[in-house]
């Protein structure tokens, strides 16, 4: 099983970019399943909060928050602490959005809010990350991304989303 | 089929909307908010032709949902929590009238202290009002009970309320994939609501009428019937929906590994998911461990649990739910059950998952542990104050 940990803010959509991961890795092939939820609670917006995927090849029955993660994914660089390496398996990987550069082999950097701004024309990040997410794990494709965005968002922003997700994918393939 | 991601509230209103309830009466409360909104979509958006009637209170969507099938509509309604409890007066209104009425319930603690988190103490505290009581694992059974509620408690010789439970958050909240049955499936199922236990101006009759001592008896022994009979209609409810679907159920109960099993868990509800997983860990390692579902708790499953535990050399009950100043009225049920089969083995009860808090697979693998010891009497699980 791969389970992904998603940080955000609350209204940075981080959530949604834990759904829309599960929704196109189950689209990948029938034999696929997927569990994404955020932390329950009270919603406010700008208090950090985290979201769970976990993604296997058979029906996932463990329903509690990940706890040490695969991936764990920064969509706010005022998240990322030391702590936040206690949080991955072994060979875990952290991807971070930054525009600061991180000398640790661990962290994938990319400054996925300039993205946002250009493409989205807002400084939402989330499904950016979740293309950058797509390139560095290879485990989902553009394609399923671009399905789940589809299927998931609302169609006024379905293009631009799908933009930004292969602009990360760039980004971090460059 | 239509093979989608959703969350466990989301496939119920899926699953509703499949059944044509035709008429809504929705009051919101978390986490079961979710359901009423989709459904009032769906009606808005033509999809689900239905009355969509918002209503004032729990106590109102109840009656609102007695008065609609007391002319012979499909009703729906749903709640949580201390909803629940408010329309609780309501809730033998219905199962003593005898309407067939679905609700949904999203497994919340009650205050106080004050909480809006998953435990099943809402539900358990009403096993007596005379309703079936379903609980779902997963957000694809919780879909099917909608299908399946309708078509069991509309049968002429069961004609009782069934209240399907799906934890709250976990199961409400949690995205997963599933696959939506289609409209051609889900009418070849499930034919349309017909009843005599209507009012109607053809045949003038007086339903929801009072009775005496001398009658009450009867009135009570018939509602009884009524539940017993559900064991034998879940069964060909669900071959049926097998035969259509694709997709086979067990009756009151799912069994897992538990027939040549030494400890046997009895559980209920999303958790068990988990202990499956465990099951199958500790199988691995020549534990010889076995895992007994619950999918119904009214009617109760007493002869499934005596088959289920026939040979086993304990056996645990893990419940989000306690009965103040006894125990957990699942193990409560559950012992009675072993009890009348003549089963003498050592038990324990744990209590876990109150308020929401976290039961883990260590949790599980220590249950395994503990009666592998000789562990009986009641235990509270995740009393540490640590983060989930």
């Amino acid at each position: 099983m791969t389970e992904i940990l998603w940080h955000g803010r609350g209204g940075q959509g981080a959530f949604t970019a834990a759904r829309l991961l599960g929704a196109a890795y189950v689209a990948e092939s029938d034999g696929f399943y997927a569990l994404a939820f955020p932390s329950f609670g009270p919603e406010r917006r700008g208090a950090p909060i985290r979201a769970f995927t976990k993604l296997s090849d058979s029906p996932v029955g463990d329903r509690s928050q990940v706890v040490r993660a695969d991936y764990s994914i920064y969509l706010d660089d005022t998240l990322f602490t030391d702590a936040a390496f206690d949080e991955l398996k072994e060979n875990g990987k952290i991807i971070l959005n930054t525009r600061r550069k991180v000398d640790d082999e661990r962290v994938i950097t990319l400054d996925g809010t300039a993205i946002a701004q250009e493409i989205l024309h807002m400084p939402i990040t989330n499904t950016i990350m979740l293309g950058a997410f797509a390139a560095v794990s290879g485990i989902v494709s553009a394609g399923a991304v671009e399905q789940a965005i589809q299927e998931n968002m609302p169609e006024k922003l379905q293009i631009r989303n799908i933009a930004a997700v292969n602009a990360a994918i760039r980004e971090v393939a460059g | 089929m239509a093979k989608k991601f959703l969350s466990g509230d989301e496939a119920f209103a899926e699953g509703v909307r499949l059944a044509r309830p035709q008429v809504i009466s929705a009051y919101p409360i978390t986490p079961q908010t979710i359901v009423v909104e989709k459904l009032s979509e769906m009606v808005e958006d033509g999809s689900l032709k239905s009355e969509f009637i918002h209503v004032e209170s729990e106590h109102s969507a109840l009656s609102c949902a007695m008065g609609a099938s007391s002319v012979g509509a499909r009703a729906f309604t749903a709640t949580s929590s201390q909803g629940l409890l408010y329309m609780a007066e309501c809730l033998t209104y219905a199962s003593g009238g005898r309407f067939p009425i679905l609700m949904m319930n999203a497994n919340r603690s009650t205050a106080l202290p004050w909480n809006i988190y998953g435990d099943q103490r809402d539900s358990i505290s009403l096993l007596d009002s005379g309703w079936i009581q379903a609980y779902a694992e997963n957000a694809q059974e919780a879909l099917d009970l909608a299908l399946l509620g309708y078509y069991i408690a509309e049968k002429k010789e069961v004609s009782t309320p069934y209240m399907a439970n799906l934890d709250g958050f976990v199961l409400t909240h949690t995205y997963e994939v599933v696959d939506v049955p289609t409209r051609e499936q889900a009418d070849a199922f499930l034919p349309p609501f017909e009843t005599d236990n209507r009012l109607d101006l053809e045949h003038p009759r007086n339903l929801g009428f009072s009775a005496g001592p001398d009658y009450n008896t009867q009135f009570k022994m018939k509602e009884h019937a009524g539940l017993l009979k559900v064991r034998e209609v879940v069964a060909e409810a669900e071959d049926r929906f097998a035969a259509i679907f694709g997709r086979q159920y067990t009756g009151l109960t799912e069994s897992y590994r538990t027939e040549d099993a030494d400890y046997i868990l009895v559980t209920l509800g999303s958790i068990a998911g988990l202990v499956r997983e465990t099951v199958d860990a500790l199988r691995a390692n020549g534990k010889k461990v076995g895992l007994l579902r619950l999918r119904y708790l009214r009617p109760f499953p007493n002869q499934e649990i005596a088959s289920a535990a026939a040979n086993t050399k304990a056996l645990a009950v893990l419940e989000k739910d306690i009965s103040f100043g006894n125990e957990g009225t699942v193990y409560t049920n559950v012992v009675s059950a072993l009890h009348k089969a003549g089963i003498a083995i050592p038990t324990a009860n744990y209590v876990g998952g109150l308020g929401g808090k976290n039961i883990s697979a260590e949790d599980i693998r220590q249950i395994f542990e503990d009666l592998s010891q000789g562990q009986q009497g009641l235990h509270f699980v995740g009393t540490g104050g640590e983060a989930d």
